[in-house]
């Protein structure tokens, strides 16, 4: 763990990777210019998982709290864009949901974030239940229908609108990371008795970082909204979404920002290639992966990257003396 | 004027009465020994100072404020730190860094050059400089309790709290856990000692109050406790 708190050095490890992010999303702006508009499509659709996997990643990461709230914020944000879309502007729809994510998880923050360990995490479960039964039941008793259409939008503006989300949730793990709420998040994973006892609000360190993480996936879920054509609450509160940020940063590994990053876009390419390839297996051998991947990869994809790092570095020293 | 002040303190966990109507005071700058056996509920009223858990009853007053009902980091922030019975540091980290987690959250406003150079300072104090930059996993006992310890100093305490930091060390490790507590006194800090370790809490602390079955049964200076019947008969003629 790299908390760099005590050094105020810059140097090329630090400046590094907000450096080849930036690169990164340069030239992913570039992209329109250069592939199909079926790529694009496809692109959209990895970068959103992205978006959800890191910004899972920033609260239950460090803190262990498991959180399966992401299809609550999702379909909340599959809402907004069904209910607003009509009238404003996608970025503004999506800044909007964001917002409302935002508060919401502070009050569910609130509520839940007293409940330790599996109490919590059955709660978060619960939440999309909840709330896809009270829209459902809100959706009858004032609309009198069912499910809504959502008005689409040209998919390069969401391309574009998802990857300026990308950037924002990058900054704010990256910022998260090397900061003293970074670090708290991680005491209280470490040992949350022990956090409270040298002086750190455990409760408000846990609200705001849930909060901070659901926003994110509200604004995710109303661009993404407009490639369908209608939701009702069954599609826009699936349970599937918040399994899988928490598969994704698994299978990435979930302690540096890389991991769920490399995990996401892995993940959601596999998904993506398997279901074209070989749809009548493809659970099957998806599961496979996952099995291996839990059993054998303890810290994701990145974990072994840097295993084989560490070593050459370690086998080039030993050349050295 | 004492540094705590504790009147009526309870504690039931179900029918259990775990802590029950005990009143008691801390003088600021002694070291007050904290015994009784097994179940006594001597934990559980560091629990009820620390803020770890509240308590049905009572009002503990630390420094002239009124500390029941206030939550750990508050009561942290105020100046008392406290170690865990079974210690509780933060695994993935090295010992530098847990230390430097008390200096960054124990007071308001600390910078990060300052809590910095204070946890040098501190894991010279408690003898720990050459083992910082390794993992708590990777520390025996003695010094994972050590390390508590110089995390809670971190935190710039007042009162610090010790939970049978004793327990589970050979006769050397003793030795020197008695000589860091009088250390710690002399540079000014109160300290609150939980013992089962009865050579040590004879001979360095300054008054001793004994529990059993979470309450009050004796409070006085080593010698007056070790000689009065109903401490004998409970406790150290067991
Ligand atoms: N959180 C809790 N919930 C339920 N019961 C508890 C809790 N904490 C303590 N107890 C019970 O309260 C009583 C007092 O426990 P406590 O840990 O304070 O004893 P102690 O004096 O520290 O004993 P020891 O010397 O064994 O550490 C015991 O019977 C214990 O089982
Ligand atoms: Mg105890």
């Amino acid at each position: 763990m790299n908390t760099n708190i005590s050094r105020g050095r810059l140097n090329a490890k630090k400046i590094a990777p907000p450096g080849l992010s930036l690169l990164a999303l340069i030239l992913l702006s570039l992209l329109p210019i250069f592939v199909t508009d079926y790529t694009i499509i496809k692109i959209n659709s990895i970068i959103s998982f992205v978006i959800i996997a890191v910004s899972w990643s920033i609260f239950s990461g460090p803190t262990g709290y498991i959180s399966l709230s992401t299809a609550a914020f999702y379909g909340l944000g599959m809402y907004a864009s069904a209910i607003l879309g009509n009238h404003l502007p996608l970025p503004l729809v999506m800044v909007i949901s964001g917002i409302a994510s935002f508060i919401i998880a502070l009050i569910i923050g609130v509520i839940t974030l007293r409940l330790r360990g599996v109490y919590f995490t059955i709660f978060t479960f619960g939440l999309v239940e909840l709330l896809r039964n009270l829209i459902l039941w809100l959706e009858i008793k004032f609309s009198g229908t069912r499910g809504r259409f959502v008005p689409s939008v040209d998919f390069q503006q969401v391309f574009y609108c998802i990857l300026g989300t990308l950037a924002i949730i990058l900054l704010i793990s990256y910022l998260i990371k090397r900061s003293r709420f970074g670090l708290a998040l991680i005491g209280i994973g470490e040992s949350e008795d022990a956090a409270a006892h040298i002086g750190i609000n455990t409760t408000l360190v846990k609200v705001l970082g849930f909060s901070i993480s659901s926003f994110a996936v509200g604004a995710v879920g109303a661009a993404m909204a407009t490639r369908t054509n209608y939701i009702d609450p069954g599609i826009a509160f699936n349970m599937l979404m918040s399994f899988m940020p928490v598969l994704m940063a698994i299978f990435g590994g979930m302690s540096t920002i890389p991991g769920p990053i490399i995990g996401a876009a892995v993940f959601a390419y596999l998904e993506e290639l398997l279901i074209t390839k070989v749809p009548e297996y493809f659970m099957i051998i998806f599961g496979a992966i996952m099995i291996i991947a839990i059993l054998f990869l303890p810290n994701g994809l990145t974990g072994i990257a840097g295993k084989l790092f560490k070593r050459r570095k370690g086998a080039g020293k030993n050349a050295n003396t | 004027m004492p540094i705590l002040n504790a009147t009526g303190v309870s504690k039931a966990f179900g029918g259990l009465k775990a802590v029950s109507q005990v009143d008691f005071h801390v003088a600021e700058g002694e070291i007050l020994g904290l015994i009784g056996p097994n179940g006594a509920g001597k934990s559980t009223l560091f629990n009820l100072i620390s803020g770890a858990i509240p308590l049905d009853s009572g009002t503990i007053m630390f420094d002239g404020v009124k500390i029941s009902g206030k939550k750990p980091d508050k009561i942290c922030r105020l100046g008392i730190g406290r170690t865990f019975q079974t210690a509780q540091n933060f695994a993935g980290m090295s010992l530098r860094q847990n230390v430097l987690m008390g200096a960054l959250f124990g007071k308001k406003g600390q910078s990060a050059t300052q809590a910095a150079a204070d946890v040098d300072e501190i894991l010279d104090f408690v003898g720990l400089t050459e083992l910082c930059d390794k993992q708590v996993s990777d520390i025996p006992l003695a010094y994972q309790k050590r390390l508590e310890v110089a995390r809670a100093l971190a935190t710039k305490p007042r009162l610090l709290m010790l939970d049978e930091m004793m327990a589970g060390l050979n006769p050397t490790e003793v030795a020197e856990a008695m000589e860091l507590v009088e250390k710690i006194r002399n540079s000014g800090i109160t300290v609150i000692m939980i013992e089962h370790v009865m050579k040590a809490i004879m001979s360095i602390c300054d008054r001793i109050i004994v529990l059993h079955h979470g309450q009050k049964i004796a409070d006085g200076t080593p010698q007056e406790v070790s000689s009065m019947g109903t401490v004998i008969e409970v406790y150290l003629g067991q």
